[in-house]
């Protein structure tokens, strides 16, 4: 295909998309499930990428995301819950001076400012953190960097629900009122978050396709050999672990906003588990299998896999197994059998390409027409 | 006499009980190629380990152009377990990282080929020019380094062009046969733009023909990019035709040195490869 004509197919692709989501935004309130997994796709596919970035691309094993997302959660929550509304959240404990100061100071900007503001502000915080936390860490070989980054993770959720954060987190009562996306009449619920999401993958893209993207994906394939290439390691790895927690908390303040009301267990190491998975299923190594990754796993655990929640009565026959969690032994026996027979996920180390759609096309006739692979066949189908 | 390019001074490496480098001393000269051998398990890797930072030497010192690169002292746990000489030498303890080493003007091979598998032939080259470019990580993810990276990618097709590679530019490394990977290794080491370039048994693996046209090959990267260069080599035919001058070590201990002539009539040299199989 030519070039041309690949940017005349992504241009349809994308206006076809922003009409789409234009369309189900306006039928939010009879197809609520089908817009709330699109937003939570959406999210998702942030966090997928950013993991990605840094375990894909960098080689870093680390399993802090939920960590992150749970700093991000917070700031953006703290920052967006209004500020007549923010009393009667922590009526518990009282809120900090600091933060209504903070909130006094912003409260002349419009709330749309204010969102993104604090979505930036969360992955400003997340970033620090995992610059003081990268120091010592990411010295650490795989497996060790794991466990490491995992037990992060969970100090930073022990520390948001403990009593001494009471009158900043809100402790164990957890955060509530925290504005959704777009206005009353759904307008913008889709956009906003997959404008952000967007914004997002598109920055980790160029990245990923820069000079400092190449030395990443040094790092990983050897280190050695990198650092043989005047590559420090340290520095660079430093780099993709603080960019990479940045996006993951931006993907928390979303999840916050989709969630209206957090508290730490929501940030339990299930969640970095969840965006293993997508990126496992989407391929390490391949941002458009994140993402694809992210929806595809979204939408069946949330809907196609519900079924298998339900119990079910054929006439006076109990179907056996069918009820409530099910579905989620069902979705790991999915996921034993990628990992199994699909390892490199749906996409690999590939990114998508229109190539692959007449290729794909190509594939699927090959697999189910019946002729044997002759040469011939092979050149027509 | 030329300029002192590399000066490796009494560098002593020990591995817990086990002395894999002895007190090794050797210099390498402006536009000279030098010859390390040594029967297997020699310490040969571990001296091009020592001197590239990739270990700290448990002693010694190594300088670059007369300055100070490398050095150490036994000292924590080697205090009581260094079985060397020279113990009370040295008292500073200098110990860049390796990407340090190469900035500074020293690129290496390795014996067992590393190269960017699973990237291309032109990006495995393109990383080279990664540390040198003026450029942060966000000019360079918003492309406001554009000129840099034009620079870099022309370089590096000017390198692969000279290397006779870019007609492989976009096939994947790993995928090469193992004479091109050798010599794409090589030209990945040019693009840091060394002013000394180690070469780890660049013959191994290389057919016959490969090996014999090595020797004009590594005589020609060092005229054209101005380099100095040493090189660790089994091939006996090889380092007596490009070698200016040789080192043969022998259980991690120099047991001779001279011109190839002079080494290949030292009987100390005889007896270490007598019964030691070459390849
Ligand atoms: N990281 C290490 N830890 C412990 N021992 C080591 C280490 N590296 C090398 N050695 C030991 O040091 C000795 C020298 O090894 P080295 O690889 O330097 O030999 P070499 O001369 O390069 O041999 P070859 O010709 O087989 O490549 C060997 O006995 C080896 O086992
Ligand atoms: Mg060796």
């Amino acid at each position: 295909m030519k070039k041309s004509t690949k940017t005349l197919c992504s241009c349809i692709a994308l206006a076809l998309l922003v009409g789409f989501l234009l369309y189900m935004e306006t039928l939010k309130t009879t197809q609520g499930m089908a817009v709330s997994i699109l937003q939570k796709g959406a999210i998702f596919s942030i966090a997928a990428v950013s993991m990605n970035l840094l375990n894909g691309f960098t080689g870093l094993f680390s399993l802090g995301q939920a960590g992150f997302m749970a700093i991000g959660a917070y700031v953006t929550a703290i920052f967006t819950i209004p500020t007549e509304k923010i009393v009667a959240v922590y009526y518990m404990n009282g809120v900090s001076e600091g933060i209504m100061s903070i909130k006094r100071a912003l409260s002349f900007l419009p709330e749309p400012v204010l969102v993104l503001l604090a979505l930036i502000a969360g992955g400003l915080v997340a970033a620090g953190f995992a610059a003081l936390v990268g120091i010592p860490v990411l010295r650490l070989k795989s497996d060790y960097l794991a466990i490491a980054t995992l037990g992060f993770s969970e100090i930073i959720r022990a520390l948001i629900s403990s009593p001494q954060m009471d009158k900043i987190t809100n402790g164990s009562y957890g955060l509530k009122n925290i504005p959704g996306f777009g206005g009353e009449n759904g307008l913008g619920c889709l956009l906003v978050p997959f404008g952000i999401a967007a914004l997002c993958i598109v920055i980790m893209v160029l990245l990923i396709r820069s000079s400092y993207g190449r030395a990443f994906k040094a790092i990983a394939e050897d280190e050695v050999a990198a650092e043989a290439m005047g590559i420090n390691l340290a520095h660079h790895k430093e780099m993709a672990f603080v960019i990479s927690s940045f996006f993951t908390a931006v993907a928390g303040g979303l999840l916050a906003m989709y969630m209206r009301s957090i508290e730490a267990k929501t940030f339990q190491v299930i969640l970095t588990y969840d965006i293993l998975l997508i990126v496992v299923i989407g391929g390490i190594g391949s941002v458009t299998g994140s993402v694809i990754g992210a929806f595809l796993v979204t939408a069946s655990k949330e809907w196609w896999l519900r079924f298998f929640d339900t119990p079910l009565k054929i006439g006076n026959f109990q179907v056996p197994l069918l009820r409530t969690g099910f579905r989620m032994v069902i979705f790991s026996l999915l996921l034993m059998a990628v990992v199994l027979f699909w390892r490199r996920g749906l996409m690999g180390n590939r990114e998508f390409n229109w190539d692959d759609i007449p290729r794909f096309g190509r594939w699927v006739k090959r697999k189910f027409t019946k002729t044997p692979a002759t040469e011939g066949g092979e050149r027509n189908g | 006499m030329a300029e002192n390019v590399l000066h490796v001074e009494n560098v002593t490496m020990q591995f817990g009980g086990v002395i894999a480098v002895n007190s090794l001393t050797m210099d390498v000269n402006q536009g000279e190629i030098v010859a390390l051998i040594g029967p297997n398990g020699a310490g040969k890797t571990t001296a091009f380990n020592v001197i590239t930072a990739v270990y700290e030497p448990t002693n010694g010192k190594v300088a670059f152009y007369h300055k100070p690169m490398v050095e150490n002292y036994p000292k924590g746990k080697m205090k009581k377990l260094y079985a060397g000489q020279n113990s009370s030498a040295y008292t500073q303890s200098i110990s860049p990282t390796p990407d340090k080493i190469t900035r500074l003007g020293i690129a290496r091979t390795f014996q067992n080929i590393r190269l960017f598998k699973s990237l291309s032939v032109f990006e495995n080259v393109l990383i080279a020019k990664h540390m040198r470019a003026k450029q942060n990580v966000f000019s360079a993810t918003f492309g406001l380094n554009a000129k840099e990276e034009a620079r870099m990618r022309a370089e590096t097709i000017a390198l692969l062009e000279e290397q006779d590679l870019m007609h492989l530019k976009d096939e994947i490394a790993g995928s090469l046969p193992y004479g091109l990977q050798r010599r794409l290794e090589i030209a990945r080491a040019l693009a840091t733009r060394p002013k000394l370039l180690l070469l780890d048994e660049p013959a191994a693996g290389m057919n016959p023909q490969e090996t014999e046209d090595l020797g004009a090959f590594i005589t020609q990267i060092r005229d054209k990019y101005k380099l100095s260069i040493l090189v660790i080599e089994h091939h006996m035919d090889l380092v007596m035709e490009v070698a200016d001058r040789i080192y043969v070590l022998d259980f991690g201990k120099l047991i001779a040195q001279g011109t190839p002539s002079e080494v290949q009539d030292n009987p100390d040299v005889i007896t270490a490869y007598l019964g030691v199989d070459e390849e």
